[in-house]
């Protein structure tokens, strides 16, 4: 179902504010919402909220067999089907082409860019092999949810810890967590994404994290996924307003500094969480 | 030649095998025998396929893209169309014979949608569809023959079809690829150089040099990034080049052929029409 177009009296109220560099909910044109990360009582559960925009990741693990033209690897899968839950512009089933943008974006940041090693997840050559499996639910959206996601489905990752398996010979034992403290996924780099909008008026200066109406409104969006460590995971600028190239990497400046500051929040977190564990250390 | 192709038989093992063919050697030069900043040869056939209303065959080196366009044309599916603009509806077929392995790939595949949507995305600020309210453009895309640059030789394509239908566009798009190896920037990349360093994917207006696609999916660093990006910019300049020669030649031969109109730079004679020069006789 297409979603009813903004009306008049909205295009014309959001580009003027634009043009005097206000945005609807008070933020500057280079200020991302405040992330939000809540972890549940399993470890790799997340749910990560940028403002009203919620998205849910869940990580688990099992053992299987790996495929035969690549034994020594295990296999990260994300699953990630946008229900109407998120909006009702999203139908069961058939993917629309925002859905297809965000899945094969996520799927670009968190597994082509090899952020987890999937060496690691090797148990024993050839026959038994971690199979790493990222759900994510998105749970509303107001704008935004592909940076969203992929932010939840990182730290999910960084979150999750795996049983430790010991290997005799041929046999493997897979340890209890009460047994044996689980060990965390090797990850090489820890990409974040970030998304700006353009509108059709060159005058207008681009957003970051834009809301639900700004991304409607928009004529177009470049995503960018980059690491701490000034590393270019994914950028893509599909179509849209034409840009000079200088904007461009005037844009990948910005995002490099954000991913600083937004690293050091999660890390941050991510021991806050940690230490209110209790971890039973025999 | 030879030899790349025999390594796209058996990418997997080159990989973990350690790569046999060097990228760049000793003396600047490339697998396939080019230099660092050439771009591979390309072939564009503008005649017509079918009963499309433009198509165009664009080969870059061993990759090659077949695009027809239908349009404008009355919207099939009313509810997708719009009351002010024509709606653009791409399809990509990928052969099974395109890769060195025979791989027939499902029609919902991720991959294939996605360079589908990219596609589009790409003509909808190029394409005037305010011109054609309630109409449909359709693009059809197949790809013959994959030997890396895929998503360039598709948009290429797609802007000689599109002119080649008469559809009013603002600026061709030109589009080319570029790697970075260790630090060398290397433009125009094969299937070989693609799997194995960082690469972006850049598509230019070249009247204003301005950017409609940027896509890198390869960990890059920031400062190489600038580099490669500003010299694809620059390299899609070049085609743009091509391209509208080979516009203009298909344009002169069906000009000739019809007989009809003043010749470029032609003379006294060529004004005359076909009645003028029979009273003359």
């Amino acid at each position: 179902m297409r979603p009813p177009s903004p009306s008049i009296p909205e295009k014309e109220f959001l580009y003027t504010s634009l043009k005097e560099s206000l945005r609807l909910d008070g933020r500057l044109s280079m200020e991302i919402r405040s992330p939000t990360l809540t972890f549940g009582d399993d470890l790799g559960w997340v749910e990560c909220s940028l403002g009203k925009t919620r998205v849910l990741a869940q990580v688990e693990g099992k053992m299987v067999k790996p495929p035969p033209e690549r034994p020594y690897e295990g296999i990260i899968t994300i699953h990630s089907e946008i229900s109407p839950m998120a909006s009702n512009e999203y139908e069961p089933g058939r993917p629309s082409d925002e859905e297809v943008t965000i899945t094969r974006m996520l799927d670009k940041v968190l597994k082509r860019s090899d952020a987890v090693d999937k060496e690691s997840l090797c148990i024993l050559a050839g026959q038994r092999v971690w199979h790493i499996r990222l759900t994510l639910h998105f749970l509303a959206d107001a704008g935004n949810m592909l940076d969203c996601a992929c932010l939840a489905g990182i730290v999910a990752l960084k979150h999750f810890r795996r049983p430790d398996v010991e290997v005799v010979g041929d046999e493997v034992t897979v340890h209890e967590p009460t047994e044996r403290a689980p060990i965390p996924l090797a990850i090489h780099h820890t990409p974040f994404c970030f998304t700006f909008a353009f509108f059709p008026d060159p005058t207008i200066p681009p957003v970051i994290d834009p809301s639900q109406l700004e991304q409607r409104l928009s004529a177009g969006m470049i995503s960018i996924a980059l690491n701490a460590q000034r590393e270019l995971c994914v950028l893509q600028k599909l179509g849209g307003v034409p840009l000079d190239p200088d904007e461009v990497l005037k844009i990948v400046i910005i995002a490099v500094q954000k991913a600083k500051e937004l690293n050091g929040v999660v890390e941050a977190r991510l021991k806050e969480d940690w230490e209110g564990r209790h971890v039973e250390v025999r | 030649m030879v030899r790349s192709i025999f390594c796209q038989a058996r990418p997997l093992l080159t990989s973990s095998q350690g790569s046999r063919i060097e990228i760049l050697n000793q003396g600047g030069f490339r697998s396939d025998g080019r230099r660092q900043f050439e771009l591979r040869d390309m072939s564009i056939d503008l005649a017509q396929q079918g009963q499309a209303d433009g198509s165009a065959v664009v080969t870059h080196g061993l990759t090659h893209v077949l695009v027809s366009v239908f349009g404008p044309r009355e919207a099939k599916v009313r509810s997708q169309a719009f009351h002010d603009r024509a709606n653009i509806n791409v399809e990509v077929a990928v052969a099974a014979f395109s890769t060195g392995d025979r791989r027939k790939r499902a029609r919902g595949d991720k991959r294939i949608l996605e360079l589908a949507a990219t596609i589009k995305s790409t003509f909808e600020p190029v394409v005037q569809t305010n011109l054609y309210p309630r109409s449909q453009i359709d693009v059809f895309v197949q790809v013959l023959q994959q030997d890396g640059g895929l998503l360039q030789a598709c948009i290429n394509a797609t802007t000689l079809a599109l002119v080649n239908a008469g559809i009013p566009l603002l600026d061709f798009v030109c589009a080319v690829t570029g790697g970075v190896h260790s630090t060398s920037p290397l433009l125009d990349l094969t299937l070989l150089e693609e799997n194995d360093i960082p690469h972006v994917t850049v598509a230019v207006m070249p009247k204003t040099g301005r950017v409609t696609l940027v896509t890198m999916e390869t960990r890059l660093h920031v400062d190489r990034f600038e580099e490669i990006f500003r010299l694809a910019a620059d390299a899609g300049k070049v085609l743009h080049g091509e391209m509208k020669s080979a516009v203009r030649s298909r344009t002169s031969a069906l000009v000739t052929a019809m007989g009809s109109g003043p010749r470029v730079g032609g003379g006294e004679i060529a004004d005359k029409d076909g009645d003028d020069r029979m009273n003359e006789c």
